[in-house]
Protein backbone atom coordinates (compact mmCIF):
# COMPACT_ATOMS: atom_id res chain seq x y z
CA UNK A 1 0.00 0.00 0.00
CA UNK A 2 1.40 3.15 -0.98
CA UNK A 3 0.16 6.69 0.33
CA UNK A 4 0.78 9.63 -2.10
CA UNK A 5 1.82 12.95 0.00
CA UNK A 6 3.67 15.86 -1.15
CA UNK A 7 6.66 15.26 0.99
CA UNK A 8 6.98 11.81 2.37
CA UNK A 9 6.21 8.16 0.51
CA UNK A 10 4.95 5.67 3.20
CA UNK A 11 5.11 2.27 2.40
CA UNK A 12 4.50 -0.99 4.19
CA UNK A 13 6.79 -4.02 4.24
CA UNK A 14 5.37 -6.77 6.83
CA UNK A 15 4.33 -4.99 9.88
CA UNK A 16 6.81 -1.90 9.54
CA UNK A 17 5.56 1.30 8.38
CA UNK A 18 8.21 2.55 5.72
CA UNK A 19 8.87 6.05 5.04
CA UNK A 20 10.89 7.72 2.08
CA UNK A 21 11.25 11.49 2.14
CA UNK A 22 10.21 13.17 -1.64
CA UNK A 23 12.71 16.11 -0.70
CA UNK A 24 16.06 16.22 -1.20
CA UNK A 25 16.94 18.86 1.11
CA UNK A 26 14.83 18.55 4.49
CA UNK A 27 14.83 22.56 5.04
CA UNK A 28 12.12 24.38 4.70
CA UNK A 29 10.57 25.30 8.13
CA UNK A 30 7.30 24.42 6.55
CA UNK A 31 7.93 21.58 5.10
CA UNK A 32 9.37 20.27 8.21
CA UNK A 33 6.40 21.34 9.85
CA UNK A 34 3.73 19.28 7.34
CA UNK A 35 6.60 16.20 7.18
CA UNK A 36 6.23 16.23 11.06
CA UNK A 37 2.60 16.49 11.15
CA UNK A 38 2.09 13.70 9.00
CA UNK A 39 4.59 11.26 10.85
CA UNK A 40 3.08 12.01 13.90
CA UNK A 41 -0.84 11.13 12.39
CA UNK A 42 0.94 7.90 10.91
CA UNK A 43 2.59 6.96 14.97
CA UNK A 44 -1.01 7.68 16.52
CA UNK A 45 -3.15 5.73 14.00
CA UNK A 46 -0.86 2.47 15.17
CA UNK A 47 -0.61 1.35 19.16
CA UNK A 48 2.76 -0.18 19.01
CA UNK A 49 3.59 1.23 15.35
CA UNK A 50 7.22 -0.20 13.96
CA UNK A 51 8.42 3.02 12.22
CA UNK A 52 11.31 3.32 9.64
CA UNK A 53 12.54 6.45 8.36
CA UNK A 54 14.87 5.67 5.56
CA UNK A 55 16.82 8.32 3.96
CA UNK A 56 18.10 7.43 1.03
CA UNK A 57 16.87 10.34 -0.93
CA UNK A 58 17.81 13.36 1.61
CA UNK A 59 21.24 15.10 1.70
CA UNK A 60 20.43 17.81 3.53
CA UNK A 61 18.83 18.74 6.76
CA UNK A 62 18.16 21.72 9.15
CA UNK A 63 18.51 21.82 13.03
CA UNK A 64 14.45 22.23 12.77
CA UNK A 65 14.43 18.91 11.10
CA UNK A 66 16.00 16.93 13.51
CA UNK A 67 13.66 18.66 16.50
CA UNK A 68 10.98 17.07 13.97
CA UNK A 69 12.52 14.00 14.70
CA UNK A 70 13.28 13.99 18.02
CA UNK A 71 9.27 14.90 18.84
CA UNK A 72 8.31 11.75 16.52
CA UNK A 73 10.37 9.60 18.59
CA UNK A 74 9.31 10.78 22.15
CA UNK A 75 5.70 10.39 20.04
CA UNK A 76 6.72 6.34 18.79
CA UNK A 77 7.74 5.69 22.60
CA UNK A 78 4.30 6.95 24.23
CA UNK A 79 2.78 4.78 21.65
CA UNK A 80 5.11 1.94 22.64
CA UNK A 81 6.40 1.49 19.42
CA UNK A 82 9.78 1.77 17.45
CA UNK A 83 11.64 4.12 15.34
CA UNK A 84 14.90 3.42 13.20
CA UNK A 85 16.57 5.54 10.56
CA UNK A 86 18.22 3.85 7.72
CA UNK A 87 20.37 5.21 4.91
CA UNK A 88 21.88 8.35 6.30
CA UNK A 89 24.79 9.48 3.95
CA UNK A 90 28.01 10.57 6.12
CA UNK A 91 27.70 13.91 5.66
CA UNK A 92 24.20 14.09 7.42
CA UNK A 93 25.48 11.45 9.86
CA UNK A 94 28.28 13.71 10.96
CA UNK A 95 25.11 16.13 11.96
CA UNK A 96 24.12 13.50 14.03
CA UNK A 97 27.49 12.52 15.65
CA UNK A 98 27.95 16.98 16.55
CA UNK A 99 24.47 16.76 18.23
CA UNK A 100 24.94 13.59 19.69
CA UNK A 101 21.63 12.16 18.02
CA UNK A 102 23.54 9.23 16.90
CA UNK A 103 22.98 8.26 20.25
CA UNK A 104 19.28 8.40 20.60
CA UNK A 105 18.29 7.50 17.41
CA UNK A 106 18.58 3.32 16.38
CA UNK A 107 20.29 4.06 13.21
CA UNK A 108 21.23 1.84 10.09
CA UNK A 109 23.30 1.33 7.04
CA UNK A 110 20.48 0.35 4.92
CA UNK A 111 16.97 -0.34 4.83
CA UNK A 112 17.08 -4.31 4.88
CA UNK A 113 19.48 -4.21 8.04
CA UNK A 114 16.96 -1.99 9.81
CA UNK A 115 14.02 -4.42 9.14
CA UNK A 116 15.65 -7.43 10.08
CA UNK A 117 16.53 -5.47 12.90
CA UNK A 118 12.86 -4.89 13.75
CA UNK A 119 12.27 -9.14 13.57
CA UNK A 120 14.95 -9.19 16.20
CA UNK A 121 13.59 -7.23 19.21
CA UNK B 1 30.24 45.95 13.24
CA UNK B 2 32.92 45.31 10.83
CA UNK B 3 34.23 42.09 9.78
CA UNK B 4 36.29 40.79 12.64
CA UNK B 5 40.08 41.63 11.79
CA UNK B 6 41.28 37.89 12.60
CA UNK B 7 39.32 36.76 9.48
CA UNK B 8 41.60 38.48 7.61
CA UNK B 9 39.12 40.47 4.81
CA UNK B 10 38.96 43.97 4.03
CA UNK B 11 35.93 44.93 5.19
CA UNK B 12 35.40 46.89 2.02
CA UNK B 13 35.82 43.49 0.06
CA UNK B 14 32.54 42.10 1.58
CA UNK B 15 29.16 42.25 -0.57
CA UNK B 16 26.11 43.41 0.95
CA UNK B 17 22.61 42.53 0.94
CA UNK B 18 19.30 43.89 2.42
CA UNK B 19 16.35 41.10 1.69
CA UNK B 20 12.71 41.24 3.49
CA UNK B 21 12.03 38.72 6.27
CA UNK B 22 11.00 36.16 4.32
CA UNK B 23 13.51 32.56 4.26
CA UNK B 24 12.26 32.29 0.37
CA UNK B 25 13.77 35.77 -0.56
CA UNK B 26 17.12 33.94 0.40
CA UNK B 27 17.42 31.38 -1.86
CA UNK B 28 18.40 33.60 -4.55
CA UNK B 29 21.33 35.07 -2.74
CA UNK B 30 22.22 31.05 -1.32
CA UNK B 31 22.35 29.39 -4.36
CA UNK B 32 24.93 32.46 -5.88
CA UNK B 33 27.19 31.64 -2.87
CA UNK B 34 27.04 28.27 -3.60
CA UNK B 35 27.84 28.33 -7.14
CA UNK B 36 30.99 30.98 -6.05
CA UNK B 37 32.20 27.90 -3.37
CA UNK B 38 31.88 25.57 -5.95
CA UNK B 39 33.96 27.70 -8.87
CA UNK B 40 36.28 28.57 -6.12
CA UNK B 41 37.31 25.05 -5.27
CA UNK B 42 35.79 24.22 -2.77
CA UNK B 43 34.75 20.42 -1.58
CA UNK B 44 31.25 19.02 -1.59
CA UNK B 45 32.14 18.24 2.29
CA UNK B 46 32.99 21.86 2.78
CA UNK B 47 30.13 23.40 0.68
CA UNK B 48 27.70 21.13 2.98
CA UNK B 49 29.14 22.96 5.81
CA UNK B 50 28.68 26.34 4.03
CA UNK B 51 25.37 25.78 3.38
CA UNK B 52 23.98 24.14 6.29
CA UNK B 53 26.01 26.94 8.85
CA UNK B 54 24.29 29.74 6.31
CA UNK B 55 20.63 28.32 6.85
CA UNK B 56 20.44 27.99 10.05
CA UNK B 57 21.93 31.58 10.34
CA UNK B 58 19.15 32.53 8.14
CA UNK B 59 16.40 30.91 10.01
CA UNK B 60 17.32 31.86 13.23
CA UNK B 61 17.43 35.88 12.08
CA UNK B 62 13.89 35.14 10.32
CA UNK B 63 12.19 33.09 12.43
CA UNK B 64 13.72 33.94 16.27
CA UNK B 65 15.70 37.60 15.86
CA UNK B 66 12.66 39.11 13.73
CA UNK B 67 10.14 36.80 15.25
CA UNK B 68 8.88 36.12 11.40
CA UNK B 69 7.40 39.86 10.93
CA UNK B 70 6.97 40.58 7.10
CA UNK B 71 7.47 44.34 7.85
CA UNK B 72 11.45 43.42 9.18
CA UNK B 73 14.93 42.81 6.99
CA UNK B 74 17.48 40.48 7.00
CA UNK B 75 20.68 41.93 6.34
CA UNK B 76 23.58 39.59 4.77
CA UNK B 77 27.40 40.63 4.39
CA UNK B 78 29.80 37.73 2.44
CA UNK B 79 32.93 37.21 0.98
CA UNK B 80 34.33 34.58 -0.90
CA UNK B 81 37.71 33.69 -2.16
CA UNK B 82 39.44 30.59 -3.08
CA UNK B 83 41.12 30.56 0.38
CA UNK B 84 38.02 31.99 3.13
CA UNK B 85 34.39 32.10 3.62
CA UNK B 86 32.90 35.34 5.73
CA UNK B 87 29.38 35.61 6.12
CA UNK B 88 27.22 37.93 8.85
CA UNK B 89 23.74 37.75 9.25
CA UNK B 90 22.08 40.51 11.29
CA UNK B 91 18.46 40.92 11.93
CA UNK B 92 16.23 43.64 13.16
CA UNK B 93 15.28 42.10 16.60
CA UNK B 94 16.22 42.25 19.97
CA UNK B 95 19.30 40.07 20.05
CA UNK B 96 20.02 36.79 22.30
CA UNK B 97 23.14 35.40 24.85
CA UNK B 98 24.54 32.83 23.28
CA UNK B 99 26.41 32.04 26.30
CA UNK B 100 22.13 31.19 28.06
CA UNK B 101 21.40 29.04 25.12
CA UNK B 102 21.33 25.59 26.86
CA UNK B 103 24.21 22.96 25.43
CA UNK B 104 22.03 20.48 23.44
CA UNK B 105 24.41 17.68 23.64
CA UNK B 106 24.39 17.38 27.61
CA UNK B 107 22.25 14.05 28.42
CA UNK B 108 19.49 15.56 30.66
CA UNK B 109 18.30 18.47 27.08
CA UNK B 110 20.02 15.55 23.97
CA UNK B 111 16.15 14.76 23.23
CA UNK B 112 15.02 18.62 23.51
CA UNK B 113 13.79 19.34 19.79
CA UNK B 114 15.50 22.87 19.83
CA UNK B 115 18.91 24.50 20.22
CA UNK B 116 21.23 22.86 17.43
CA UNK B 117 21.58 25.72 15.51
CA UNK B 118 23.94 27.72 17.36
CA UNK B 119 26.10 23.96 18.01
CA UNK B 120 26.23 23.18 14.55
CA UNK B 121 27.17 26.39 12.83
CA UNK B 122 30.03 26.44 15.70
CA UNK B 123 31.60 22.77 14.68
CA UNK B 124 31.41 23.19 11.45
CA UNK B 125 32.81 27.08 10.52
CA UNK B 126 36.67 27.97 12.12
CA UNK B 127 35.16 30.84 13.99
CA UNK B 128 32.17 32.47 15.07
CA UNK B 129 31.23 35.51 16.63
CA UNK B 130 27.84 37.58 17.57
CA UNK B 131 27.81 41.38 18.00
CA UNK B 132 27.66 42.76 21.79
CA UNK B 133 23.43 43.18 21.26
CA UNK B 134 23.38 39.75 19.80
CA UNK B 135 21.47 40.41 16.76
CA UNK B 136 24.89 39.73 14.33
CA UNK B 137 26.69 36.41 13.68
CA UNK B 138 29.67 36.34 11.60
CA UNK B 139 31.54 33.14 10.54
CA UNK B 140 34.47 32.55 8.84
CA UNK B 141 34.88 29.01 6.86
CA UNK B 142 38.36 28.06 5.84
CA UNK B 143 38.64 26.51 2.90
CA UNK B 144 40.66 23.43 4.09
CA UNK B 145 41.10 22.17 0.75
CA UNK B 146 43.44 24.61 0.10
CA UNK B 147 45.36 24.35 3.88
CA UNK B 148 49.05 23.79 3.45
Amino acid sequence: MEQPSSHVKIKRSGDVSVVQFADRKILEELSIHEIGEELRTLAESEPKIKLLLDFENVDHLASAALGMLITLHKKVQEQNGALKLSNINRQIFQVFKITRLNRVFDIHDTADKALASFEQA
Amino acid sequence: MKVPPDFGVDDAALVSITLPNDLRSVKGPEAHIMTQLRHCGYRRDTVFAIKLAFEEAVTNAVKHGNRNDRSKHVYLRYYVDPQRFVLMVRDEGNGFVPDKVPDPTTDENLERPCGRGIMLMSAYMTKLRFSEDGNEIWMLKENPAREP
